[in-house]
C-alpha cells in the first residue's frame, strides 16, 4: 500500500489544508510524544533505583533506657549476624549518627548530652531475612529495638513513580488515538473535497484500492515527515533542560538513555502507521457512501 | 427484444457487447426507466435521443455500470452487473471509454498525463517509448497536439471533448459511450468529434451516442450504418424514420 507509485501519487491534487493540519499535528503529536515518552521512562528509572537502593538496606534503632544501651545494642548486633538472609550488621557511630542530624540541627549539636537513640545499619542478601521472624528474636533478646524495614515509606514512593510511569504510557496511548482522530478527519476533508477526483478515477476504470491507496499514502508520508521533525524537536528539547545527574529528581532527569532511544526512533513510523490505518479506513468508508 | 446490429459490419460473432433485459430504474420514489430491453452489437454505432430529462445519462450509466438497475439484468460483456463488485466493475470499464458532455479532468495535470490516467489507473505503462510515442499519435488524431502540456481549464469546449474521446480511447476499448458530445461545442467542431467516431467505428467499435442534435445523426447516418433509439414515456423504442 506504501509502495511508491508516482503516477498514482500525482492523482491527488498536491496542496490544500488538509496537508498543513497533518504535517502539524503529528509533528505536535510526535513533540508531546517524546516528552510523555520521556517521563514514563525516566519515572521508571527512578521506581527501579529506590526499590533496588532501599529494597536491600533496614535500620534497627534501640532506644533502651540509661545503662542498657551497650548491652542491648551487642545482643541486638549477635542476632542480626546469626539471621539468615543478612550479609551485614553495623553500629553507626556518635559521627555518624552525628552527620546525620547536621542538615536539620548544624555541626555543633552535642549529640553525646541528647538521648538520641543508637542506630545499626543492616545489609540484606538479594533474597532478604523473615522480618517478622527477626522482629520475634529481638524481643526476646533486646527489647527495646525497632526493626524498620523501609517497607512501610518505600512502598508508597514505588508506586508513585509506577503510577507516573503508567501515565506517560496512558498519556503515548491518548496522543496516538488523537492523533489517529485527527488523520481521520484531515483524511475524510481531503477525500470530500476531491470527490471530483474520485468520480473521474472511477471513470476510467480505477478500483478502490488504488484510490484509496492515492489517499492513504500520501497522508502517512505527510504523518512520518511531521512526526520526524516533532520528534527532533523534541529531542532537542530534552537536550536542553538541564541535568542535575545521578542525584536528580524527576524534572531534571527527563533524558532519554540505553534502550530508551529505540522507542524515541519508533515515534515517526509508529506515526505513519497510525496515519496510515486512519486514512485507510477514512477513505474506504467514504469510496463506499462516494458509491 | 430489440438487437441492433451494423448490417455493414465484418462478419464476426455478434455477441451483444451491451445486453439489457426488462431493466427499470428508479429514483426517488419514481420510476425513470421501464422495462428496456436492448442488446447493441459489437461493431454497431447507435444513437440515444429523446427529451431532455427523459434518462438518456441514466441509461448510459446503467451501460457502463454506474448505476445499477432497480430491476432487470444489465449485462456487459455477458456478465450481469449485479453479482460483480465495485472491482470487478471497474475492470469492465476498461473496456468502456465514456465522454461526457461536461467532461471531466483532473485539473491540477495536464492533458497528457489526463488522456493517459486510464493506463495509469490499470498499472500499464505510460512512461516507455512505445507508450509515449502512441500517446504522441492519440494527440495527434484527436488534434491536441499542440496543447498536450495545458491544463484542463485552459482548454476550450471542444478541445476539451477531444481530450475527453482521447481519453476515453487510449485502453483501446470495446464499446466508446458519449452523453451529449457536442452539446457545448460548435458545429464544426461537431463535425470534427463525428469523424473521430466514425473512425473508431469503421475501426470495430461499438458506438453509443445520447444526443439532441439531429444533425449530428444525420451526417453520420451518412457515412456508417446507424441505428436510433428514443427514449419516450420512461421506454425504449426505435426511433421512426423521419431522423
Amino acid at each position: 500500500m506504501l509502495q511508491f507509485d508516482e503516477k498514482a501519487d500525482r492523482v491527488v491534487p498536491p496542496t490544500g489544508f488538509t496537508a498543513r493540519l497533518t504535517v502539524f499535528s503529528s509533528f505536535a503529536m510526535a513533540f508531546l510524544a517524546v516528552f510523555a515518552l520521556a517521563l514514563s521512562l525516566a519515572a521508571g528509572r527512578v521506581a527501579e533505583r529506590w526499590g533496588d537502593e532501599l529494597a536491600q538496606s533496614s535500620t534497627l534503632r534501640i532506644s533502651a533506657p540509661a545503662g542498657e544501651g551497650v548491652t542491648q545494642t551487642e545482643a541486638a548486633l549477635r542476632v542480626l549476624r546469626t539471621t539468615p538472609g543478612i550479609v551485614d550488621a553495623r553500629a553507626l557511630t556518635i559521627d555518624e549518627q552525628r552527620a546525620l542530624l547536621t542538615p536539620w540541627f548544624g555541626a555543633d549539636i552535642p549529640i553525646e548530652d541528647l538521648p538520641l537513640p543508637q542506630l545499626i545499619d543492616i545489609t540484606e542478601t538479594d533474597e532478604g531475612y523473615d522480618a517478622a521472624g527477626l522482629r520475634l528474636r529481638l524481643a526476646a533478646e533486646a527489647p527495646a529495638a525497632v526493626l524498620d524495614d523501609h517497607a512501610r515509606w518505600r512502598r508508597p514512593l514505588i508506586e508513585a513513580a509506577s503510577r507516573l510511569r503508567i501515565l506517560g504510557w496512558a498519556s503515548i496511548l491518548l496522543i496516538a488515538t488523537a492523533s489517529a482522530a485527527m488523520v481521520t478527519l484531515a483524511a475524510n476533508a481531503a477525500l470530500a473535497a476531491n470527490a471530483q477526483v474520485i468520480a473521474v478515477l472511477r471513470l476510467v476504470g480505477a478500483k478502490d484500492t488504488y484510490i484509496a491507496r492515492a489517499f492513504v499514502r500520501r497522508f502517512a508520508l505527510r504523518s512520518l515527515t511531521g512526526a520526524a521533525f516533532g520528534t527532533l524537536v523534541g529531542i532537542v528539547a530534552l537536550v536542553l533542560i538541564p541535568s542535575r545527574g545521578d542525584s536528580a529528581g524527576f524534572l531534571t532527569d527527563l533524558s532519554i538513555q540505553g534502550w530508551g532511544w529505540v522507542w524515541v526512533i519508533l515515534i515517526p513510523p509508529l506515526s505513519g502507521l497510525v496515519a496510515f490505518i486512519a486514512t485507510r479506513f477514512a477513505a474506504r468508508r467514504v469510496l463506499e457512501e462516494l458509491a | 427484444m430489440l438487437r441492433h446490429n451494423n448490417a455493414g459490419n465484418r462478419g464476426r460473432d455478434k455477441t451483444a457487447v451491451i445486453e439489457l433485459e426488462n431493466v427499470a430504474y428508479s429514483y426517488g420514489g419514481g420510476e425513470l426507466l421501464t422495462d428496456m430491453t436492448l442488446s447493441v452489437a459489437p461493431g454497431s454505432f447507435h444513437f440515444l435521443t429523446g427529451p431532455s430529462g427523459s434518462g438518456k445519462t441514466t441509461f448510459l450509466k446503467l451501460c457502463y455500470g454506474a448505476l445499477q438497475a432497480t430491476a432487470g439484468h444489465v449485462r456487459l460483456f455477458e456478465r450481469d452487473v449485479r453479482g460483480l463488485g465495485r472491482d470487478d466493475v471497474a475492470i469492465l470499464r476498461r473496456k468502456i471509454g465514456v465522454v461526457h458532455q461536461d467532461c471531466q479532468f483532473l485539473d491540477h495535470l495536464p492533458v497528457t498525463e489526463n488522456i493517459a490516467l486510464p493506463l495509469s489507473v490499470s498499472g500499464q505503462d505510460t512512461s516507455g517509448a512505445g507508450a509515449e510515442a502512441n500517446l504522441k499519435e492519440l494527440l495527434a488524431w484527436v488534434g491536441l497536439t499542440a496543447r498536450g502540456d495545458a491544463l484542463p481549464p485552459e482548454l476550450s469546449g471542444g478541445e476539451r471533448q477531444r481530450a475527453a474521446l482521447a481519453r476515453a480511447v487510449i485502453m483501446s476499448p470495446d464499446v466508446i459511450l458519449a452523453d451529449e458530445p457536442t452539446g457545448n461545442i460548435d458545429w464544426e467542431m461537431s463535425q470534427r468529434l463525428l469523424t473521430l467516431l466514425v473512425e473508431l467505428n469503421r475501426m470495430g467499435k461499438t458506438i453509443l451516442v445520447a444526443t439532441h442534435d439531429l444533425g449530428l445523426i444525420r451526417a453520420a447516418k451518412a457515412q456508417v450504418p446507424t441505428r436510433v433509439l428514443r427514449i419516450s414515456n420512461r421506454r425504449l423504442q426505435m426511433a421512426g424514420a423521419d431522423l
